[in-house]
């Protein structure tokens, strides 16, 4: 079969992305440890309603940077960012809408 | 493909396009390998996606009931070790890591750094669960186990007990899905441990190496949320 | 001349049935239980849904015979709530949720992309096998005493007081799901990355937006139920109080996570039922579907929006009448895009040359009681409204319209029209189109009562009713019977057609698509040459010109 394959059906790449430089693993491993320790760092520190809040925000920034790095996101095709985001997004439409009902039960109707 | 035909690796250059040659990995019903790699890196990357959910899911109830039962949850992670914890997310990470250089090495067919690698993934995931053994096993021993061998009373607050079995069902629900995915990842690490000793992997073909990695960080994301939200409140 | 397939269009040529094709390629009964080709896997599959529409169907015809009379006479309760939840678990699990999609998506969708299998092939036939362990733990339940919660599995009555086999049901259930999910994942690599040179996105038929949309439900809604269940059988196990009030547990949480999935999973069973009369319409009326961007979308629309509205099988569930509206709002939101569709296939007809074979006849079916149905659910999804009808047969009414005047009548139209490329063999159009009739017309007489008798009280999942609804359930079963006629003779007609059906040429029906455009049956790797697309979806005339050149006709 001798016809170039079109662009709009599959991207046929012969070679595979390129490959990330070896120190960018250790980067991105020593960032994770950083973060680690905050995480345990500010667990122990007293900020009352705020602790979630903080650790989950430390948490999120460790999976971005997995994802991004570890995962190869950063150099990936937009699908794969939509596929990313998109299961967020509805794992955010589940608590949010799930929520929704738990935190007004309790509201007045006046 | 019959495993047996590879007498070469796969260090050999990439296969111009038309040539009567293929590579010996590639799947009759795809057009080259390059439509090889990016359907099955998609395929995981959709996997990935419905894991996220599914883990989101008990996530989603572990919160409710956090918002329900504050006290109760903060008692629940008190009788959780988080020296150990912290180790144990330490050891995880770094098997990401050595996952992560796996499929660096494969992509260049570095095939003993390769394999390697993914033996030190083995090994560290190996002490990731091991040690979850422990703490479920002196768990069990304190009377922490939920269900009918649950005989663990709080001590200044007895009324806290119902919350708390409540919180250590999650626990070991969300540990154990947990740890269930790595046992299942390190089975599939033998597999590709053997193949990629083989030197099956090269810059052309390492995609069963990628998307083990895709699955192995994924583990390690879920275990990234769970260490504070069961060790740390 | 008893024939009535289109053989007026230039390129149909005589039969020309394929020496070697799928289903003569290989022999013997591993050729067929270790395939990896996406045909045979379709044919499995087919068997197996198809035995299970008849199991479900029986508990049906059972609960039918119970409600003649008003008294709970024939059953005991017991065994009437066992009636009911196998006929829901078996009809939505094992029959509803794989059908057009594993049957018909399978078989027909990479054949329309102009490939050469599924993505996967391996992760295909192991979705089968999977579906077939989650069945068989089914069968064993049914053997052994069945499971009396309903289909919801609602707690704390699931987990804590009833003596069935709540725990093997759901593991069946859990295992199940999984086999939905690595077909929708198959589905969306295939999809994105083996289309045929030339197959823009805008050039694909509609059903393949159709089944890309299910694809996505499939995969972000079932994994919720998989989770949900776990942690169902993880209480039942343990005896913990997740979901249990005197516990500690929230049997509200329980219900909106299953209904996270099991709303969607409406959708998951309802679009592809619309992706089979988008081609079926674009077939009959040989025109382009109109406004196809807008049936396109409003397929992923759907996806989107039916993610939003879970809640509203809740409404008098107890949780806060914010969310309450909330959800009501946005359930009346989801009904547009459905709306578009009907609209669209509707305006399609207009002034088109009608072709009235079995699969149209099953279309227009759909298009009518498809509507009704919708409607109905947004009776249902108004506040006031469904304070009075939840729980009544008029929700039974309202989505029985949906799943078997939408999803089954769809199925049957996608059976009959690719019948022919999927076996080489016409099924006998007469026989076909009395089928078709006896299925509006039982589905009618058996539905259309239980709205009526749903708005004045009657409730569902009880066999015992108050004495003035009899003659409303006498009617709702008398059509079930003339329904089950309905279905059993294509049954019978299909499988005499194997053998003495007229022999089907590549395109009986004078359609566009690229599964029209190889042989009946077609050869195992689907094209001897791998297609190029030139023509635009439903392009008759650059289709037709196309199929000219290439086939030499």
């Amino acid at each position: 079969m001798a016809h170039q394959p079109d662009h709009e059906t599959y991207s046929g790449h012969a070679a595979p992305p390129h490959q990330a430089p070896l120190g960018m693993y250790f980067a991105v491993f020593g960032a994770l440890m950083v973060l680690t320790v905050l995480t345990v760092w500010v667990s122990r520190i007293d900020l009352g309603a705020m602790n979630t809040a903080v650790a989950m925000a430390i948490a999120v920034v460790k999976a971005l940077v997995v994802i991004l790095w570890f995962m190869h996101v950063i150099h990936s095709p937009r699908l794969t960012w939509i596929v990313v985001i998109c299961s967020f997004l509805w794992l955010a439409v589940l608590f949010v809408l799930t929520f929704s009902d738990y935190l007004t039960r309790h509201w007045k109707m006046d | 493909m019959s495993d047996a035909t590879l007498s070469h690796n796969a260090e050999h250059a990439a296969e111009p396009h038309g040539h009567a040659h293929h590579h010996p990995f590639l799947q009759h019903h795809f057009e080259d390998m390059g439509q090889q790699h990016e359907a099955s890196t998609l395929g995981m990357w959709f996997f990935v996606a419905q894991e996220i959910l599914f883990f989101g899911g008990i996530f989603c109830a572990y919160f409710i009931y956090r918002a329900m039962y504050p006290a109760a949850w903060a008692a629940g992670s008190k009788l959780q070790h988080w020296e150990i914890g912290a180790a144990n997310t330490v050891v995880l990470i770094g098997s990401s890591l050595t996952m992560a250089l796996a499929v660096w090495g494969a992509q260049g067919a570095r095939r003993k750094f390769t394999t390697l690698m993914l033996v030190l993934t083995l090994l560290l995931g190996g002490i990731f669960v091991g040690v979850k053994g422990y703490e479920y096993a002196e768990h069990i021993h304190h009377g922490q186990f939920p269900g009918s061998m649950f005989t663990y009373v709080h001590a200044q607050d007895p009324a806290l007990t119902r919350g708390i079995e409540l919180f250590m069902t999650f626990y070991f629900t969300m540990t154990g899905l947990h740890a269930l995915h790595m046992v299942i990842g390190a089975g599939l690490l033998l597999y590709f441990i053997r193949r990629a000793w083989r030197g099956d992997f090269g810059h052309e073909y390492y995609s069963p190496i990628e998307i083990m990695g895709l699955y192995w960080h994924f583990v390690d994301i879920v275990w990234i949320f769970l260490f504070p939200l069961l060790y740390l409140v | 001349m008893t024939s009535t397939t289109i053989d007026d269009a230039p390129f149909i040529e005589p039969s020309t049935r394929a020496r070697r094709n799928y289903l003569n390629d290989e022999y013997g009964v591993l050729s067929w239980l270790l395939t990896k080709d996406h045909k045979r896997i379709a044919i499995l599959y087919l068997f197996s849904v198809t035995i299970f529409f008849v199991v479900g169907g029986i508990f049906a015809f059972l609960m039918r015979l119970e409600l003649l009379t008003p008294e709970g006479d024939m059953f005991t309760s017991d065994t009437y709530n066992k009636l009911f939840t196998l006929h829901g678990i078996v009809m939505i699990f094992f029959f509803l949720i794989p059908a057009i999609p594993a049957v018909m998506g399978n078989f027909i969708l990479p054949i329309m992309l102009g490939a050469k299998d599924l993505a996967f092939p391996k992760l295909n036939l192991l979705s089968w096998y999977i579906y077939m362990i989650g069945g068989t733990l089914g069968v064993i339940v049914i053997i052994t005493g069945g499971v009396d919660t309903g289909w919801t599995f609602y707690t704390p009555f699931s987990t804590q007081y009833s003596n069935t086999k709540v725990f093997l049901t759901t593991l069946g259930a859990f295992i199940t799901g999984f086999s939905s999910i690595l077909t929708g994942l198959n589905f969306l690599v295939t999809i994105h990355r083996m289309r045929a040179p030339g197959l823009t996105w805008y050039r694909l038929p509609l059903f393949v937006w159709s089944m890309y949309a299910t694809s996505v439900v499939i995969m972000l809604a079932t994994p919720v139920l998989a989770i949900t269940l776990v942690l169902l059988m993880v209480e039942r196990v343990l005896q913990v109080g997740i979901f249990d009030p005197a516990l500690g547990g929230d049997p509200v949480l329980y219900q909106h996570m299953f209904w996270f999935y099991s709303h969607p999973a409406v959708y998951i069973m309802i679009l592809p039922g619309m992706a089979v009369i988008s081609e079926c319409v674009a077939a009959f009326t040989r025109k382009k579907i109109f406004g196809y961007k807008f049936v396109a979308f409003s397929s992923l629309a759907i996806a989107f929006l039916g993610f939003l509205v879970w809640a509203h099988h809740m409404f008098v569930a107890g949780i806060s009448v914010y969310a309450a509206m909330i959800f009501s709002f946005l359930t009346m939101l989801v009904a547009v895009p459905s709306a578009i569709k009907v609209f669209n296939w509707t305006a399609t007809m207009y002034k088109a040359s009608v072709s009235w074979q079995t699969p149209m006849l099953y279309v227009m079916g759909f298009i009518g009681l498809f509507t009704i149905g919708g409607v109905t659910g947004l009776f249902l999804g108004a506040l006031g409204v469904d304070v009075h009808v939840h729980d009544s047969y008029f929700v039974v009414a309202h989505f029985h319209y949906i799943m078997v005047g939408g999803t089954i009548m769809a199925y049957m139209a996608g059976i009959h029209y690719w019948w022919p490329k999927i076996t080489g063999r016409m099924y006998p159009e007469w026989w076909g189109r009395l089928s078709a009739m006896l299925v509006f017309v039982g589905f009618n007489l058996t539905f259309f009562p239980q709205f009526l008798v749903g708005y004045v009280g009657m409730p569902r999942r009880y066999h015992a009713y108050a004495p003035e609804f009899q003659v409303l359930n006498v009617l709702s079963t008398a059509g079930a019977t003339v329904l089950a006629a309905g279905y059993l003779l294509p049954m019978i007609y299909l499988f005499w057609s194997l053998k003495f059906g007229r022999k089907a040429g590549t395109n009986p029906w004078g359609a566009v698509g690229l599964e029209w455009a190889t042989t009946s049956p077609p050869p195992k790797e689907n094209f001897h040459e791998t297609p190029v697309v030139t023509w635009d979806a439903y392009d008759y005339p650059a289709f037709l010109k196309a199929m000219r050149e290439t086939q030499h006709v």
